[in-house]
């Protein structure tokens, strides 16, 4: 099983006649992603990659039945494409915009609280469970199925961790980013929640960095309610104070947020914590052999 | 983006946001007629992007026009030194001129965004002129917070209830409560991530002005805030900084020997980190971004080298939808253009992997190939030592 996304999940992509959205819609389309529309204003009625277009995200719902959106819309216009998708309905909403302005995030949160929708992003590679499906912008082949949940706040480390995992021997059943910026949707504690309800993961690797307390909210969930084993690394070891790593949401503000403090209490909570980013895989061995 | 005190301020009494009268000077004649406007005491400030500028001498009281002129004179120029700048210290361009006031109170006023509630939120604490991190672990009872809804904005009773903690009472009440609305009205507006005023100042005549102003922006709104990026001053940050940023590149120079080049912000952090295991120290962080192209490789190197501490370099790319050898391509045209001298070790993953690695070997280039970020960290800690 996987959490979130299968193969019978049905994909609308906004800004699918853009350079990046024409892109990657033909990637998750050769990956087995039902892709059933795309979105862009104005281009209603026409089609791309085989699939209609639409005006809007309601029209898309109500002719190809589309539950879940992938959004490669400009940064300015990204916060109002994630409230239509909310709006129409979906249930997934996988927003790979990065540079979305703080503010934005803040009004799309308060906006998604009365909706029953799972936002991913936004700046996420976004969300595969392999051998199913993919909505977002990560290389499909190296991601094998299996057993093992992913959740990272990261891109090209989170495809590092896959194919260390992956070396060991174990596929993966869903790998999610979360997204680098300081405000995004789904965080660690949603997603371990349903990976703890999914059968078919049996043990959960969780990649964090400075910045923010995401992290230790997680060990503390992780403590007292998550029983599979869970395997942690924090990127930015060695980041100074008060600089911004490249994530807008990876800086030490305060004295807070340090990867030592994340480590601390991923430890304290029973996490198999890999100090050095080679060795995750083997941290997912040691985790499974027990 | 961070700004200097005086543009703040500017910024702040715009949304009518009390200020000490004032104004900027980068001579000493000026500070001299700003102080015959204003004064005749007035403080003179240093401006660079730092705090604890009085702690290294650059906040002085000046008793007339010619003491303000001869201040002025002494601290335009100089290299200030404060707990935040480094030991080299920080070139001091221009210095804010201001009234001088009589102090009845101190207080604290700062406006960020919390990210675990996911709300703007606002605190205020009597205990002004403190660093606010500082009160939190010591006096956590005496910081104030109101969390804001977006949707609506600050709203006037939450003015009021942080004016009340504050013990504001009659006149600086009533400009207390016009403080906190305005100040909030300018975090809005500017799209800022930081708003801090320390000291919030109440004069003996009830007046609440803001004694320093300290204001930061969110980067990813500053294409639709022109009035806020004309602010940036290239000077206050570092030449390689600056040159980066025109590609599009986020370096950041680090204190070790070792420059790394990689893709994706988190997978460079964990590049450092895995140099530092490896015994050695990480020059940079240097994200070329997940969409990488030739040439910004090509300028990415070019950076990277630039800078003279580095003694070795490690590139640690996963290609995934980037191919590797676009990749291997763009460091190799980089280097012969320099004549890099310096050991170079690439680990290359991903598609056309195989393809990279030949473009690599046959360059006549001293680069190594390594399997694993260990192996390469491991290799170019043992080239530089």
């Amino acid at each position: 099983m996987s959490i979130l996304l299968d193969e019978k999940t049905r994909v609308v992509v906004l800004g699918i006649t853009g350079g990046e959205g024409t892109f990657h819609a033909g990637k998750m389309v050769e990956y087995g992603t039902k892709v059933v529309a795309g979105m862009t204003p104005g281009k209603g009625g026409t089609k791309h990659l085989g699939v209609p277009v639409f005006n809007s995200v309601s029209d898309a719902v109500a002719a190809e039945g589309a539950d879940a959106a992938a959004i490669f819309v400009p940064p300015f216009a990204a916060a109002d494409a994630i409230m239509e998708c909310a709006d129409a309905g979906l249930k997934l909403v996988v927003c790979i915009t990065e540079g979305i302005p703080t503010f934005d995030m803040l009004k799309v949160k308060t906006y998604l609280k009365a909706k029953p929708v799972h936002l991913i992003g936004p700046n996420t590679p976004g969300i595969i469970s392999p051998g199913k499906a993919k909505i977002g912008i990560m290389p499909g082949h190296i991601h094998t199925p299996g057993r093992v949940g992913i959740i990272s706040r990261s891109g090209t480390l989170t495809y590092e961790a896959v194919q260390q995992v992956g070396r060991q021997g174990y596929g993966q059943s869903t790998a999610i980013g979360i997204g680098g910026d300081p405000v995004v949707g789904l965080k660690y504690i949603e997603l371990l929640e349903l990976f703890k309800a999914d059968p078919e993961t049996d043990a959960v690797v969780l990649i964090g960095e400075i910045g923010g307390t995401a992290e230790d909210e997680a060990a503390a969930y992780i403590k007292a309610r998550f029983p599979k084993p869970v395997v942690g690394f924090i990127a930015g070891q060695t980041a100074p104070p008060g600089r911004r790593m490249g994530h807008a949401g990876a800086i030490i503000a305060g004295g807070k947020g340090t990867a030592k403090e994340k480590m601390d209490a991923l430890q304290a909570a029973g996490v198999y914590v890999a100090v050095s980013p080679a060795d995750i895989g083997a941290k997912v061995k040691e985790a499974l052999s027990r | 983006m961070k700004i200097h005190e005086y543009q703040g301020k500017q910024i702040l009494a715009k949304f009518g946001v009390r200020v000490p009268r004032g104004d900027v000077a980068t001579t000493p004649a000026a500070a001299r007629s700003i102080a015959e406007h204003f004064g005749p005491r007035v403080v003179v400030k240093a401006q660079i992007h730092a705090g604890g500028r009085g702690k290294g001498g650059g906040v002085k009281l000046a008793q007339n026009p010619a003491e303000a002129a001869q201040v002025a004179e002494k601290m335009i120029g100089m290299q200030l030194v404060t707990p935040q700048t480094g030991p080299e210290g920080k070139r001091v361009k221009s210095v804010l001129v201001e009234e001088a006031l009589d102090i009845a109170r101190e207080l604290y006023l700062g406006i960020v965004i919390d990210r675990a509630r996911e709300a703007v939120v606002l605190m205020a604490s009597t205990e002004g002129g403190m660093e606010i991190e500082k009160v939190a672990a010591e006096k956590p009872d005496l910081i104030f917070k109101e969390y804001v809804n977006p949707g609506t904005g600050l709203l006037a009773f939450q003015a009021r209830k942080l004016a009340f903690k504050l013990g504001l009472e009659g006149e600086a009440f009533k400009q207390g409560v016009k403080f906190i609305l305005g100040l909030y009205r300018a975090f809005e507006g500017t799209d800022a991530s930081l708003a801090e005023i320390n000291p919030l100042l109440v004069t003996r005549q009830g007046d609440v002005l803001a004694l320093d102003a300290k204001m930061n922006f969110d980067d990813n709104a500053l294409a639709r805030r022109p009035d806020i990026a004309a602010l940036r001053d290239l000077d206050e940050e570092s030449p390689l900084e600056v040159e980066a940023s025109k590609y599009n590149l986020n370096y950041i120079k680090l204190d070790g020997n070792v420059g790394c080049m990689v893709n994706g912000a988190g997978l460079a952090m964990a590049t450092m980190d895995i140099i530092k295991y490896s015994g050695g120290m990480p020059a940079n962080f240097l994200d070329v971004g997940g969409g990488v192209t030739e040439e910004a490789v090509t300028n990415a190197f070019k950076i990277l080298v630039g800078d003279p501490d580095v003694k070795g370099a490690l590139v640690n790319i996963f290609g995934g939808i980037v191919r590797c050898d676009m990749i291997a391509s763009g460091v190799v045209k980089a280097a012969k253009e320099l004549g890099t001298k310096i050991p170079v070790v690439i680990r290359l993953e991903g598609t056309n992997v195989d393809l990279g690695k030949k473009i690599l070997a046959e360059s006549g280039l001293a680069f190594s190939a390594a399997d694993g970020m260990k192996e390469a960290a491991e290799r170019i800690v043992g080239l530089v030592q």
